[in-house]
């Protein structure tokens, strides 16, 4: 049992599930199209002032991004759960640390390929312009979404198995995002405007520390929390 | 329909009520005292009496919130349901107290700051922890599997009560307003005094909210075994 056996099975989980979402289609596109309709309500609550609409444009972004993504971490158990296939999952040898880091990097790509089109359409929507440094933004919008999915794929194991899941998940989830919605918004919003007083990269090494505290501490914690 | 007699062993004789006893009158001395015998606030006048009520509230929150962290951390070492149901007692008491400190603030803050709310780092972050723990509650009252919940709550106390500097961290960096914290040298001895035994004053009384709600949830569950075994056609 080395590191490659461990890497197979993560890369056989991921694949797995991004393989169904790929035949299936309808999740991806029902989930990105809920990411855009957020933003058109967005739009409608705070608009048509388009400076008003460009201020908040950032912040509108990430909460379309975690309302839908929290859609995103429940299914990725369902499916699961729906066929009985969890329990064979939890039958092969091996870490189960491994399972969550595969449905972890599934969600990850799900996520980020959803956080793409919202983000277009919503550039658009909201007229904002693309930064010139729009590499460390990129860089913002990724440690962003590691943080969220982390999360999100660790609460959904719970939330996704008890009997009020949809308001479970977001209850736990959210108020544990504070920190990334935080950094998430103000580095971003900082780019915006040039980042003329360079505070960017505090927020950034926020996320960074957030991201790799709760990365170790999910996969420590994972065990006891898929074992019943 | 005939009752069934569960053999659920209830603790008659015990020290704790005297412990509350003492807890409550301890309170009531202290507060009086810090009262009665602190002088008028040059700013606030007699405003600044919440603080002997609100300051050892935010206090005993943390406190609170810390020993969910160690029970939570010695169930999943150790396993044992004792140590489960004191953390739950915990987060209950603790939430509670969050839920006092945010009122008591707002009713200090509006007189003093002329809003009841804003978005200062503190206060930001004391609510964002009462949500945390509002979660931890509400995903104990989903589950009924004893095991599940133990385990699954567990993880969510120790992951809740980590993200507790984070929060305060991004938040402080966010805005703040709220005053530093007043080191004893910069005021009256009296008030400092008093706000040490009102913050023992709130620590007996967590102890023994905490104890109480433990034996509640004790019983509960040993009820809960016995309906079991009755059940299962054992005595």
């Amino acid at each position: 049992m080395g590191r490659s056996a461990d890497w197979g099975r993560i890369r056989a989980i991921a694949w797995k599930d991004l393989t169904a979402e790929r035949r299936s289609k309808a999740g991806f596109y029902s989930v990105a199209a809920l990411g855009i309709t957020i933003l058109v309500l967005f739009g409608f609550a705070l608009g048509p002032d388009t400076r008003a609409l460009r201020d908040a444009a950032v912040g509108a972004l990430w909460l379309a991004v975690f309302f839908a993504g929290v859609l995103t971490f429940n299914r990725s158990y369902q499916v699961e759960l729906d066929s009985g296939a969890l329990d064979t999952l939890l039958l092969y040898g091996g870490g189960r640390w491994t399972i969550f880091t595969g449905k972890l990097l599934a969600n990850l790509a799900f996520v980020m390929m959803m956080l793409v089109i919202v983000l277009i359409v919503g550039a658009v929507l909201f007229q904002v312009e693309v930064p010139a440094q729009w590499p460390t933004l990129l860089a913002v919008l990724a440690l962003g979404v590691i943080g969220l999915v982390t999360l999100g794929t660790f609460y959904a194991a719970m939330a996704s198995r008890s009997r009020a899941r949809e308001v479970l998940l977001p209850l736990l989830l959210f108020p544990m995002m504070v920190p990334v919605l935080l950094a998430a918004i103000q580095a971003s919003k900082a780019l915006f405007g040039a980042d003329l007083m360079q505070e960017s990269g505090a927020w950034m090494r926020l996320l960074v520390a957030y991201d790799l505290v709760f990365l170790i501490i999910t996969h420590l914690a994972f065990e006891y929390v898929i074992e019943v | 329909m005939t009752a069934v007699t569960l053999p659920v062993a209830l603790p008659r004789t015990s020290r704790w009520p005297w412990f509350g006893a003492f807890a409550f009158l301890f309170l009531i001395t202290s507060q009086a005292l810090a009262i009665i015998t602190s002088p008028a606030d040059r700013d606030m006048g007699d405003l600044q009496k919440i603080m002997y009520v609100h300051v050892p509230s935010a206090w005993i929150t943390m406190l609170s919130f810390f020993v969910v962290l160690v029970f939570s951390v010695r169930y999943l070492w150790q396993r044992r349901e004792n140590d489960d149901l004191l953390a739950a007692s915990a987060a209950e008491v603790g939430a509670t107290f969050n839920g006092l400190t945010l009122v008591l603030g707002m009713l200090w803050g509006r007189p003093t700051w002329g809003v009841w709310w804003t978005w200062d780092a503190r206060l930001t972050s004391t609510l964002v922890l009462f949500l945390i723990f509002v979660g931890y509650l509400s995903l104990r009252a989903f589950i009924d599997e004893p095991v599940r919940r133990a385990q699954w709550s567990a993880a969510v106390g120790i992951l809740g009560a980590i993200n507790v500097p984070i929060v305060y961290l991004s938040v402080r960096w966010w805005r703040t307003l709220h005053q530093v914290q007043s080191s004893p040298s910069t005021v009256d001895p009296l008030y400092v005094l008093f706000l040490r035994a009102n913050a023992f004053a709130f620590l007996f009384v967590m102890i023994y909210f905490i104890r109480q709600r433990y034996e509640a949830a004790r019983i509960e569950r040993d009820a809960e075994l016995a309906a079991q075994a009755v059940a299962l056609g054992g005595r």
